[in-house]
């Protein structure tokens, strides 16, 4: 019961970052700020999801095929992010600077 | 519940589409082919057909995206022009969808057990795999034993398209030596970008490795020759795309991937050929070992196996045919 | 429970695609590509789950391999486009 509950909360949170990710890739201005909320809420969703899962499926071959999943994506998708952020910088598309600097210089 | 997923997912199939067909960048469209393949894939995998999402991953998602890369990197990046006579195009494709509208209205319900397709054959092979050929997963059997002439047929077509292809491609290699060198580029690929270089080479065994997995687990779950031609296929092109095309062709030389493109072809047919020197039929399994049982297992590995090699060779040979008619 | 988990993943595949769709540069639409493939890994293995079907699970670990592989090759195609246009560049002035 108390194994049921715990992969309840996983799981519904796991859900609430996904959608969480997907709003800000589509809402935010900018192309690294979209990277932060698609890369980040990735691999946290990713995390909580399938821990759910393998909190269910006890211990069976099922949840060494779930971790090794969960290990794949831990490994990659940070990896994806950051060349694709590496890729962006080297080909000239710099994030907006000077707003900050502006409202720092008025007060 | 799930019909809802699936119709969701057909939604943003149609609009992908859509999408493809109306965006002048050629790039954007190679990506939005991606996403497409991948809604096949879980489309496929809803109505409960795992060897063929399978498929469909590896192959329409992964080496299908990486070729036509490789394409759009020898050609332009917008479409070239508007074709002026988009109206009859237009008016024959409305009436085809009109037809194939109405003769829907005949489809049997999906899962329906008086349906044609679940009567005839169907039912027979699925009643006669445990007792003829033993194995739990249905698909490969039928696929390797039932119908091993198709498959013979189909790795064929393989090594044939892979063959066109590479009469197509090396054409106007004789014209250029200097870009068929390997040592006349030292490490091209993604030099500058150390953390993905470091995790690929960290994963390209293990991916490797898998490959393998699906390759001989085809007879108790999803998997395959086609599948793991594939997934192998795609872990050396990982190793080209970090290292550079020269070092992936100092690994696998050209020779070694012609000969794997014609060894797998020539184990299918040796295997049928063995079939009728031991007093059989052609591609007869039940005479290759003492007991007819053991004699399938080893005949539909033994295949399997050629169909693996022989995918793995064309798809590496196409890819080497586009990388090196690059400017690198 | 489960339904709402695949019902999140899936508007969250929607709304990548709509940013695919949208994106003004080639990197807002490789990043929309990279999340669609992990939200579907994550589909895959929810409904694996839901169906009962554990070899299910291998076409989960396929799709994240070759999500993974697809990001690089685009990011290759990107810089071999680069270096393209500057030799040509250089070449033509």
């Amino acid at each position: 019961m108390a194994i049921d509950i715990i992969s309840w909360i996983l799981l519904s949170l796991g859900g609430a970052f996904v959608f969480i990710g997907g709003l800000g890739a589509l809402r935010m201005p900018n192309l690294y700020t979209r990277m932060h909320a698609a890369s980040l809420t990735d691999t946290m969703a990713a995390v909580l999801i399938i821990g759910g899962i393998m909190l269910q499926a006890g211990a069976t071959l099922v949840t060494i095929k779930l971790a090794a999943i969960l290990l794949f994506l831990l490994i990659t998708s940070p990896t994806a992010s950051n060349a694709l952020a590496s890729a962006a910088i080297l080909s000239g598309l710099h994030p907006e600077e000077g707003k900050i600097d502006a409202r720092e210089q008025r007060e | 519940m799930i019909i809802l997923f699936g119709v969701f997912l057909l939604t943003l199939l149609v609009i992908t589409a859509l999408a493809i067909v109306q965006t002048e960048s050629l790039f954007a469209a190679v990506i939005l082919t991606g996403i497409f393949s991948l809604l096949m894939a879980a489309n496929f995998f809803l109505l409960d057909a795992a060897d063929v999402a399978l498929t469909e991953a590896a192959i329409g998602a992964g080496i299908s995206t990486v070729l036509f890369l490789g394409a759009l990197a020898l050609t332009g990046e917008r479409e070239r022009g508007k074709s002026t006579n988009r109206l009859i195009a237009l008016g024959v494709v409305t009436v085809t969808t009109l037809i194939v509208i109405y003769a829907t209205f005949d489809k049997p319900r999906h899962g329906d057990a008086e349906a044609p397709v679940h009567q005839h054959v169907g039912p027979w092979y699925l009643e006669k795999t445990p007792e003829l050929i033993d194995i739990p997963n249905s698909v490969t059997a039928v696929l390797g034993s039932f119908r091993g002439y198709d498959t013979l047929g189909e790795v064929f077509v393989v090594f044939t398209a892979g063959i066109g292809v590479l009469f197509l491609l090396s054409a106007r290699s004789a014209a250029r030596p200097e870009s068929a060198n390997p040592s006349a580029e030292p490490g091209q690929g993604l030099r500058h970008y150390l953390v993905p270089r470091v995790v690929g080479r960290l994963l390209i065994p293990f991916v490797f490795l898998f490959g393998l997995y699906v390759q001989f687990h085809g007879d108790y779950g999803p998997g395959g020759g086609f599948q793991a031609g594939a997934i192998i296929a795609a872990a050396v092109i990982l190793y080209a795309l970090l290292e550079g095309e020269g070092q992936a062709l100092r690994a696998l030389p050209m020779d070694v991937l012609k000969w794997l493109v014609a060894g797998g072809a020539l184990l299918y047919g040796a295997v049928g050929v063995a079939g009728m020197l031991l007093g059989g039929n052609f591609l007869d399994y039940n005479v290759l070992a003492s007991d007819p049982i053991a004699g399938q297992h080893i005949g539909i590995i033994l295949i399997e196996l050629g169909v693996g090699i022989t995918v793995t060779g064309v798809l590496l040979c196409v890819f080497h045919a586009f990388a090196a008619r690059g400017k690198l | 429970m489960y339904y709402a988990v695949t019902l999140a993943t899936l508007v969250t595949m929607a709304l990548a695609l709509v940013r695919a769709l949208l994106g003004p540069s080639i990197y807002d639409r490789i990043l929309a590509v990279n999340m669609f493939g992990t939200k579907t890994v994550l589909f895959l293995s929810v409904v694996a789950f839901l169906f009962g079907r554990p070899d299910f699970l291998d076409l989960a670990l396929v799709y994240a391999m070759i999500n993974f592989i697809g990001v690089i090759a685009v990011l290759e195609f990107i810089r071999v486009r680069a270096e393209n246009d500057i030799s040509e560049k250089g070449a033509g002035s």
